[in-house]
């Protein structure tokens, strides 16, 4: 038996209906929209909430690339991949700089992303001050006074306990001096990437049914102290043991038959760009080691 | 004191009930026998028309029978609970020229991160246990506004040093302590930003005798080297004795005698706290 899906799998309705909470959402940068998640042909966790917004936006002439833990080629990305293009049949890519919708979990490309491109961030907790108040109407009434003493308890825990801010992904941000945002488990290593990006930026949560957003040109700020500021994670003097770059969210990986420890390009398609460009002898990477 | 003095805190007509009220109520409110229960409706009238002044410096005193909305009063003074009707006015909050309860839950929250302290008889209410100790105390400083890791952190072992908690517990969570050392972490938190008004709500009950007393002695000293204004819920008259300049007396929602504590206690007039004093005396 043949089913015949719907363009992007939802009817028109569920689209509309998405699509309003992200108009909402991008409205109010930061804000938790509520919306009604939807049943997905893939398990709770798994990327729903940023599945979901992309097949809301995708339109025919859209260009696809779904990143998963920096890699186009693992499971959960190709099978959202698969999804998307049989029920519309639009074109994929993995160079970030040629797609119009990237939808990303744990990454955003190092490549700068431009203008006219929406970047789709997958969720697991929306919330900044879960783990400091437990209670969604109790949250809810903290972003609405803005009171977010909260997240800035749960940064002092980690310096008193650690003796550094030790968030390995998740940083809370404050966005557009308004509301404190999770930025979706991206590592500090891109929080700054969401200040003043070009693309617009939604996220999206399918368990917890919320979206929010960060447009174009909005202000986003790592939350920090007076005497402890917001660092990146550093990677000085590593490089990319296959295309040796530098500055760039590397992977720790071990050699088995050495056991010597390398790095390698989290950013699996930006890393086969460079090596592609450079046997094509265009020589712009000359940093190579 | 001078006449002419400003009160820190000025509470009038301040009620709190508990249910929508009917028309029977009203003769209740007015019966001699001042019952704080109505039979027709079942609601019920934790605070009726209590009005008082606490001064800068002094400490003010509340006691009363289980069930007399002493503890109700300091929620409402707190904001936990919001007031059915009355006003409050605190010196230090806008010149005291604006009506406290009337103001928005923004504005709320920022008096009570600013200008106020409770330390509640429970310490699961006060703290947040899973948190460390120093952690707590911080909690209060950020919410008043402070970013500087270094100093919330010297603050933080200066309060829980003053209130002997060992230096090497202090990254300790409340929640592996004793109920004495979580109810002194909670007054070193609720000291925290020098607030000019603490709400004490039966800091001392479930303590054993020498933990009671190193409390009491810990508050009645910061409280003479800080200056600061009290108000003191308890029903244990030892408690108000040693600490209160004046006292209150309240019995079904209302204040049935307020003076100065060794009058209350040495001269009282009304009959409950006659029973009251000569139940413990």
């Amino acid at each position: 038996m043949r089913i015949e899906y719907n363009f992007a799998f939802f009817d028109e309705g569920s689209k509309r209906e998405i699509r309003r909470a992200t108009l909402k959402a991008v409205a109010i940068p930061g804000y938790q929209v509520p919306f009604a998640s939807r049943e997905m042909p893939i398990a709770r966790g798994w990327g729903t909430g940023g599945l979901q917004l992309t097949l809301s936006l995708v339109g025919k002439k859209d260009i696809l690339k779904v990143i998963d833990q920096g890699s186009d080629e693992s499971v959960n990305a190709v099978n959202i991949k698969k999804l998307i293009t049989k029920t519309t049949g639009i074109k994929v890519t993995d160079e970030a700089s040629e797609a119009t919708i990237i939808q990303s979990r744990h990454r955003i490309p190092e490549i700068p992303l431009q203008s006219g491109q929406i970047l789709v961030l997958q969720v697991p907790l929306p919330e900044p001050l879960r783990y400091y108040e437990p209670s969604e109407l109790e949250t809810k009434k903290l972003h609405a006074e803005q009171e977010y003493s909260g997240a800035w308890l749960m940064l002092f825990e980690q310096i008193m306990n650690y003796g550094t801010m030790s968030t390995g992904a998740d940083h809370p941000a404050m966005v557009h001096d308004r509301y404190v945002m999770a930025p979706s488990p991206i590592p500090r290593f891109d929080n700054p990437k969401l200040n003043h990006s070009k693309a617009l930026i939604l996220l999206g949560a399918g368990r917890e049914k919320k979206v929010y957003a960060v447009p174009p040109y909005t202000r986003v700020e790592s939350l920090a102290f007076e005497d402890f500021s917001f660092e990146v994670e550093s990677f000085k003097n590593k490089y990319c043991g296959i295309c040796g770059a530098k500055g760039v969210f590397l992977d720790e990986m071990l050699d088995d038959l050495t056991g010597e420890t390398f790095y390698q390009c989290n950013d699996t398609s930006y890393c086969l760009q460079r090596l592609n460009q450079e046997s094509a002898g265009r020589g712009i990477y000359n940093d190579r080691v | 004191m001078t006449e002419f003095e400003q009160p820190v805190l000025s509470v009038s007509n301040l009620n709190k009930q508990f249910g929508k009220g009917c028309p029977s109520c009203k003769d209740l409110n007015e019966d001699s026998l001042k019952k704080n229960y109505c039979p027709v409706c079942g609601t019920v009238y934790a605070c009726h028309d209590i009005t008082f002044e606490v001064y800068a410096g002094e400490i003010l005193g509340v006691v009363g029978e289980s069930g007399s909305g002493k503890s109700t009063l300091m929620q409402c003074l707190y904001f936990d609970q919001e007031v059915s009707s009355g006003e409050a006015y605190i010196s230090s909050y806008k010149d005291g020229k604006t009506d406290v309860f009337a103001e928005s839950s923004q504005q709320k929250r920022y008096i009570r991160n600013h200008i106020m302290g409770k330390v509640y008889q429970n310490p699961l209410l006060g703290l947040r246990i899973n948190f460390t100790s120093i952690g707590n105390i911080a909690e209060k400083l950020i919410a008043a506004g402070n970013r500087h890791v270094g100093k919330m952190e010297a603050r933080g072992k200066e309060l829980l040093e003053h209130v002997n908690i060992p230096i090497y517990r202090i990254k300790e969570a409340p929640k592996n302590f004793s109920g004495g050392m979580q109810q002194r972490v909670q007054i070193a938190k609720a000291l925290s930003n020098n607030p000019p008004l603490l709400l004490l709500d039966e800091v001392t009950t479930g303590l054993d005798l020498s933990v009671q007393a190193s409390v009491l002695d810990l508050i009645k000293t910061i409280q003479r080297e800080l200056q600061i204004t009290v108000v003191i819920v308890s029903h244990d008259l030892g408690v108000i004795r040693m600490l209160a300049d004046r006292t209150m007396v309240m019995l079904d929602g209302r204040i049935i005698e307020q003076g100065l504590t060794d009058q209350i206690l040495e001269d009282p007039q009304h009959g409950y706290t006659q029973h009251l004093v000569q139940s413990l005396l």
